[in-house]
Formats: C-alpha cells, sequence, structure tokens
C-alpha cells in the first residue's frame, strides 16, 4: 500500500504509541483528590506544560478537547456567545471561503439559530486571504463583529495564510481571531503567542498523536463561554474527565512532530516537488492548484504545506481517479467527502476561482512523515494508465450524454 | 448496492461465480439542505451505510458515485414533464435505462469493467431476457427496454431464486440488510405523495372534466398532472352520474387540458399503439404472445404487429387502465421480446 494521504490522517509516531499504551495501564481520574488521582493530575499538566512549550503557548492556555472539530466548534460559539454577550451589537462572524466544514458550518449554524450575520471572506487565486481584505471587511461595520476565524494553513490544497498579519488586522478593530491550525502543527513553524491569535485549534492525529484528542489554545484574557458543561475542567470552558492517556500521547506526538519540523518541512518538500514534477511530467496537462511551489517563505515558513500536492487532471472525474489509484493500491483523496462519500466539486476550488470541471478532476496527495521516495515512485507509475482509463471513462459517458439527447 | 438486500446479495453472488466485483452505490438526490448548495446532498445517508456496511462483510471496494445531475435530468424531470403532458410514465424503467445501464455501464465500462450486476429479479442467459423464477419479484418488465448491448454487459445473478431464498441468503451471510423490508415507493419521493411532488413543480393549468359519451361538462380541475387513466378518487365531481354509477377517468388531452370520464367497462382497453419498440423478437406479425402494461399485473394475450417505428397491438382479453405513456413489454412465454411506450389506446 502507498498511503498518500497524511493529511486525512497520519500514523501514530512511535513515541506516542509508546506512551499512550503505558498511560493506558494506569487508573486515575485527574480531578479526584488521592495518589491516584494526584498522579493522573501530574501526567497531564507535565502534557500539557510539553504542548505548551511546543507551540509557544502558556500551559493555562492549553484546553484539552477531542479534536479540531471540537476546537473550531468552541472557538466559534464561545467567543461568539462571549462577544454578543458583552456588547449585543456584535453579531458578524467572519470566516473564510476555504474553512474547515468544522468552522463554515458552525458559523452557518450561529447564522441559523443564534441571530449571526456569516461573512465569508474571499480568497486569492491560491486560496489565500489577504489582510486588506479583512480589513475592508471590519472597516465597513465598525463595532458589529463578534470574531474572525481564518484557517492556518488549508487541508486541501495546502495555502498557508498570513496569520500574523490578520491578527494585528483583526486586533486593530478589537475583534478576536481565532485559526484552524489543524494542519499547520507540526508541519510549520507554529508560535501561538508571536501568531497574535487568540485561539487556535490543533488535532491530534493530524501530527502523529491518537485520534479523539485535541487541543484549542487559548488566550488567557479571552472570553470563551463552554458547549460542555459539567464538572468544571478545563477553565470551566471544557467539561469533562480529562483524558490522560489521550493527553500524555498527544504530548509525546506533539513534541515530536514540532521538534522534526525543520528537517521534516525538507524532506518532505523535497519529495513532494520530486511527486509534482514527475505526475506532470506524465501527465503534461495536470496543473498544480494553489502555491507555487517555489514561492517565497511566509513568516520564516513554507507559504505551502511542504507535504501537499494538489492537482487537477483535465478530463478526468476526481472519483473515478481515486477509485483506479485505489485499485493499484495507491491511497489519495479528492479533496472533500460528504457523509455518504460522494465526491463533489470542493468549495475550497471554487472560493479560489478554478472552474467546476477542473475541481472536478481533482486529487490531493498529502505526504507525511511515514512517506518515502518509494511511495512517490508508486504514484508516478500508476498515475499515465489511471488517467488514460479516467479519461476514457468521461469521454464515453459524454458520448452516452449526447447520444440520449440531455 | 441500494443497501437493500438484493443488491447485496447479487454481488455476493457475483464475486463467488470468481468476479472482481467493486460495488458502487448511487447517490441520486441533491436536495440543497444546507447552505452550501448540495454540497451534502446524499439522499439517504442510512442506505448508503448499510450497502457500504455489507460491502465492507463481502470484502469488496465500495464507493459511491454522484449520479445526482443525470439522475435529474434523465429521470425526475422527464417524469414530471410526461405528468404534465398528461401521460403515465415509470420512472424505474427510465432509471435501468438512463442512469444504471447507461450513465453507470458507460462509466464502468470505462474504467475497465466489463459489467454492471443488479438485484433485479430476471433471467438473462446469452443475451435473452426472461421472467424470473419468482413470480412475485419478477421485474422482467422494467429491464424489457434494455437493448442488446446494454444486456450483453448486464447480469441479474438473482433470476432463479425466490426471494425466502435471497432473504435466507443474506442472513446466512451475515448481511445487516437480510430482514430490511423492500422498498415500493418512488425512491425520489419518499413521502409517497406523488400528487403532491407534481404539484409543487407543475404549474396550475386548469381545464375541464367532460363525459367521454356526452361531451357535456361535468366540472374543471387544476391540471392534467392530477388524474391517470384508471382513476376513481379526487375528480372532485359534485353531481353523481345520471345513473349513479361511479365514474373513472378513462383519456386525457393534453393540449386541451381536457379529462375524459366515464363508467368502468369504457376502461376497457383492446388495441394499443406504441412509439419506436427496443425489440429482440422478430418483424412482422407476431402472435401468441402475451404483454404486460405495468410493473404488477396488467397481463394479456396479444397478437402483435412489429414496425421499426412502433407495435400495433391487438389484446385477446380486454386491460383495464391502460395509459399513453406506460410501457407495454412483449413476452414469448416467459422470455421478453421488446418493449416500448404506449402512444395511444382503444
Ligand atoms: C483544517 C481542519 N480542521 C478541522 C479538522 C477536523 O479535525 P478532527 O478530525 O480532529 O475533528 C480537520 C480534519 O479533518 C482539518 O483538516
Amino acid at each position: 500500500m502507498t498511503y498518500l494521504d497524511h493529511a486525512a490522517t497520519t500514523p501514530m509516531l512511535p513515541v506516542a504509541v509508546a506512551a499512550y499504551t503505558e498511560a493506558l495501564g494506569r487508573v486515575g481520574n485527574p480531578s479526584s483528590l488521592h495518589t491516584a488521582g494526584r498522579r493522573a493530575r501530574r501526567d497531564v499538566e507535565e502534557a500539557r506544560e510539553t504542548i505548551a512549550e511546543a507551540v509557544g503557548a502558556l500551559p493555562t492556555e492549553v484546553v484539552l478537547s477531542t479534536g479540531g472539530t471540537e476546537g473550531d466548534n468552541l472557538a466559534l460559539k464561545g467567543l461568539y456567545w462571549a462577544r454578543r454577550a458583552a456588547d449585543p451589537r456584535r453579531t458578524r462572524v467572519v470566516v473564510s471561503a476555504v474553512e474547515h466544514h468544522a468552522v463554515l458550518d458552525a458559523g452557518e449554524w450561529l447564522a441559523a439559530h443564534e441571530g449571526a450575520t456569516l461573512v465569508v471572506l474571499p480568497v486569492d487565486a491560491v486560496g489565500r486571504v489577504s489582510p486588506e481584505v479583512l480589513r475592508a471587511e471590519l472597516e465597513a461595520h465598525p463595532g458589529e463583529t463578534a470574531l474572525v476565524s481564518v484557517m492556518w494553513a488549508n487541508n486541501e490544497v495546502g495555502t498557508v495564510n498570513d496569520v500574523r498579519a490578520l491578527a494585528e488586522v483583526a486586533h486593530e478593530f478589537d475583534v478576536p481571531l481565532h485559526t484552524d491550525a489543524v494542519q499547520a502543527v507540526g508541519s510549520l513553524p507554529v508560535d501561538f503567542a508571536a501568531s497574535g491569535a487568540d485561539a487556535l485549534s490543533l488535532t491530534g492525529h493530524k501530527l502523529g498523536g491518537p485520534v479523539g484528542v485535541g487541543a484549542l489554545l487559548l488566550r488567557r484574557d479571552a472570553v470563551c463561554v463552554p458547549l460542555l458543561h459539567g464538572g468544571g475542567q478545563e477553565r470551566d470552558v471544557r467539561s469533562g474527565t480529562l483524558d490522560v492517556a489521550g493527553t500524555v500521547a498527544l504530548a509525546a506526538a506533539v513534541e515530536s512532530a514540532v521538534d522534526a519540523v525543520p528537517r521534516r518541512t525538507t524532506e518532505l518538500a523535497v519529495l513532494r516537488d520530486d511527486l509534482v514534477a514527475r505526475l506532470i511530467g506524465v501527465v503534461p496537462d495536470a496543473t498544480l492548484n494553489g502555491v507555487p511551489l517555489d514561492a517565497p517563505l511566509l513568516n520564516g515558513g513554507p507559504a505551502r504545506l511542504a507535504g501537499n500536492a494538489h492537482l487537477s487532471f483535465p478530463g478526468c472525474e476526481g472519483d473515478s481517479l481515486l477509485m483506479l489509484l485505489d485499485a493499484h493500491e495507491i491511497e489519495c483523496s479528492t479533496g472533500s467527502a460528504c457523509t455518504a462519500g460522494v465526491a463533489r466539486p470542493s468549495h475550497v476550488l471554487l472560493a479560489m476561482g478554478v472552474d467546476e470541471a477542473a475541481a472536478r478532476g481533482s486529487l490531493r496527495f498529502s505526504l507525511g512523515h511515514s512517506s518515502t521516495a518509494a511511495d512517490v515512485d508508486a504514484a508516478v507509475a500508476a498515475i499515465g494508465p489511471v488517467v488514460e482509463r479516467a479519461r476514457g471513462a468521461s469521454t464515453r459517458a459524454a458520448r452516452t450524454a449526447e447520444r440520449v439527447g440531455t | 448496492m441500494s443497501g437493500g438486500v438484493d443488491s447485496a446479495v447479487a454481488a455476493a453472488r457475483a464475486k463467488d461465480a470468481g468476479h472482481d466485483v467493486v460495488g458502487v452505490h448511487l447517490a441520486l438526490s441533491a436536495k440543497p439542505a444546507t447552505m452550501r448548495e448540495g454540497a451534502r446532498g446524499c439522499c439517504s445517508v442510512e442506505d448508503s451505510r448499510d450497502a457500504r456496511r455489507c460491502a465492507d462483510v463481502l470484502d469488496i471496494p465500495f464507493y459511491v458515485w454522484d449520479m445526482a445531475e443525470r439522475f435529474r435530468e434523465d429521470v425526475v424531470e422527464p417524469f414530471v414533464a410526461e405528468y404534465a403532458a398528461g401521460r403515465t410514465p415509470n420512472p424505474c424503467l427510465r432509471c435501468n435505462e438512463k442512469i444504471k445501464f447507461s450513465a453507470v455501464l458507460d462509466r464502468a465500462l470505462g474504467l475497465g469493467f466489463d459489467a454492471v450486476v443488479t438485484g433485479h429479479y430476471a433471467r438473462l442467459h446469452d443475451g435473452v431476457l426472461r421472467r424470473a423464477a419468482d413470480p412475485d419479484k419478477d421485474q422482467s418488465y422494467v429491464l424489457g427496454v434494455l437493448t442488446a448491448d446494454q444486456l450483453a454487459h448486464a447480469m441479474f445473478p438473482l433470476g432463479d431464486s425466490l426471494k425466502s431464498v435471497v432473504r435466507a441468503e443474506a442472513a446466512r451471510r451475515g448481511l445487516v440488510v437480510a430482514e430490511k423490508p423492500d422498498s415500493h415507493d418512488i425512491c425520489f419521493i419518499p413521502s409517497g405523495d406523488t400528487q403532491d411532488f407534481l404539484s409543487s413543480r407543475i404549474d396550475e393549468a386548469p381545464g375541464e372534466l367532460v363525459d367521454a359519451a356526452s361531451g357535456a361538462v361535468l366540472g374543471r380541475h387544476g391540471g392534467v398532472q392530477n388524474f391517470t387513466v384508471g382513476q376513481r378518487h379526487g375528480l372532485g365531481l359534485s353531481r353523481p352520474a345520471p345513473d349513479g354509477r361511479p365514474r373513472y377517468v378513462l383519456g386525457i388531452e393534453p393540449v386541451s387540458r381536457r379529462v375524459q370520464v366515464g363508467p368502468v367497462e369504457s376502461l376497457d382497453v383492446v388495441a394499443l399503439s406504441t412509439e419506436a419498440p427496443v425489440w429482440h423478437g422478430p418483424r412482422g406479425s407476431v402472435s401468441d404472445v402475451t404483454v404486460q402494461v405495468r410493473a404488477h399485473g396488467g397481463v394479456a394475450p396479444a397478437a402483435v404487429e412489429v414496425r421499426d417505428d412502433g407495435l400495433s397491438v391487438a389484446l385477446g382479453a380486454p386491460l383495464r387502465g391502460v395509459a399513453p405513456g406506460q410501457a407495454v413489454v412483449v413476452y414469448d412465454g416467459d422470455r421478453v421480446l421488446g418493449s416500448a411506450t404506449i402512444a395511444a389506446t382503444s
């Protein structure tokens, strides 16, 4: 098997597996007052400090959660409710057009049920939000915006945003900024304090930790209304008995992945550039979506996720390509899939101005810590016949469509 | 794989027969339930999940193919247009013709597959389509429209089996859908209320209800889509017939939008003519055949005159409730000779 879908989920790092399995054998609720409880509390707090240290946050700013979806929902809803409570005029929720559904749908929900006005900021042709576009929006509606949410790095095309510049603009208007950094942490240098963001979501399973553990980094001064009420854990923002083993494993993964960022971004970019060049070598009319591979650095890091190769193959249906590659034991993704597994043209590509046909005919290969040159070779070897076959299938379907007069 | 028991067992049997089988579930609905237009438009997520679980148990790859647009263009819109024109369409037949054995088959052939396997109850050997072994489940009627080309790339592994056997087999194979009830309704009208579905899609176009024999105007109606030939209820006539007997819809004139009504015996049809057929049998005059005019029942002995541009069917016994737009399928014994859309009856 050639696994080229690390953006969907990446294998757990051996250090995380070791930490996880070791911790699973111990009993103890971190809220208990006896010895076992104290031991568990200590494990969690040490893990929290490790995570905080790795991402430039204070330990109290780490709100442990179940992952990206929860972090995004908590940030959007919690910050919105808190800001609106403080000032009822602040009901605008500003997000970018390329956000993950965990942000977009939370915003839509606030609009449908909580009196919010959802503002979707356009992106440029590479999928990036311009700080000037944000400024224009905030200027046009002074005192009306509750929060801004713009992702650090996009999960489909890998485009990195200038979070620092965006946060500066938001703060000029006294608006908090949340950033979904699920794809960024462990792949790029991420420093929460330096970024200026008020809230940041991260998740374990995209960086070598377990699924179902993550954190929302929340600045000490950020006010956030909880989604989950109960025992008052996690600054009263996120109740629920803490997952000690998961947190310990998350910390091991974050520490290891963040340590490896400088080396890994270089290695992955070499593999990725080779993959893209050779795929286009075999399929000359294939085009790379998103930031060009030779783009200059952004805030000292890559402007595109180092492991991301997102291409359109003209004349093909993405899901035909995926299925044929799957049959060749190459595992990749068409970008976004709905709960029933239907591939629809991605909202990210459409927002970037990619036309619908090209959007339908696109594939995301995402490399990660376990990727090798052999994976690249396998994908390159398969793509020629796969594209040819997928094109045949599309032409054939188009011909019948004509024949039956539709 | 619809998520039902039949397609699951069909897939299992195809796999057992040594074929390289891939499960495909068709997403046919794109209701824009959220603000993202169609982004999560999967008709029944539960069905798709059932299908996926069956594929898991059978250990075959599984994909969902988005055919929503083709389905809308080739099945749903013509269905509405047919009713608006006062005809009675069969969307399942259309779906087999235009989706399963056209859009899906073409894509599959292009991708390197040899055939589309479905859980239909019909027998197909050497290109000859026959009624299924289970008379209650026989679906040859909705497959009669398939051309020789389409049949050459079709497989119906359930044709020789009784439904009860298929269910037992599903249970034995550990397929979760073994006890799932059969679906009867039109899949894109989950409420089952066709009238309501149509009225939200067809503008009101009032017309007259007239007595077929006398031509007397008996009342007015809101649109021909509200009527099918043979219908008795919902005519909205206040006055009873002079003889006190129930009145039925006998015919619909689409242009004048006149709906003719009359007594039950006037519903009897003894002859019908059709549009161009899909035909596998001999040309010219064919006698001693049977015809079927709807999915369940509506069978009669007949003699048929076969031309390229249509069939002339003389029925050996009258049939009731035969409407333009329906398909007539012609059988020699249990063998399907062909299918055509009914244009006129007398
Ligand atoms: C950008 C982004 N945000 C949020 C999520 C959701 O994270 P999780 O799977 O931890 O809920 C994902 C992953 O699917 C993602 O890629």
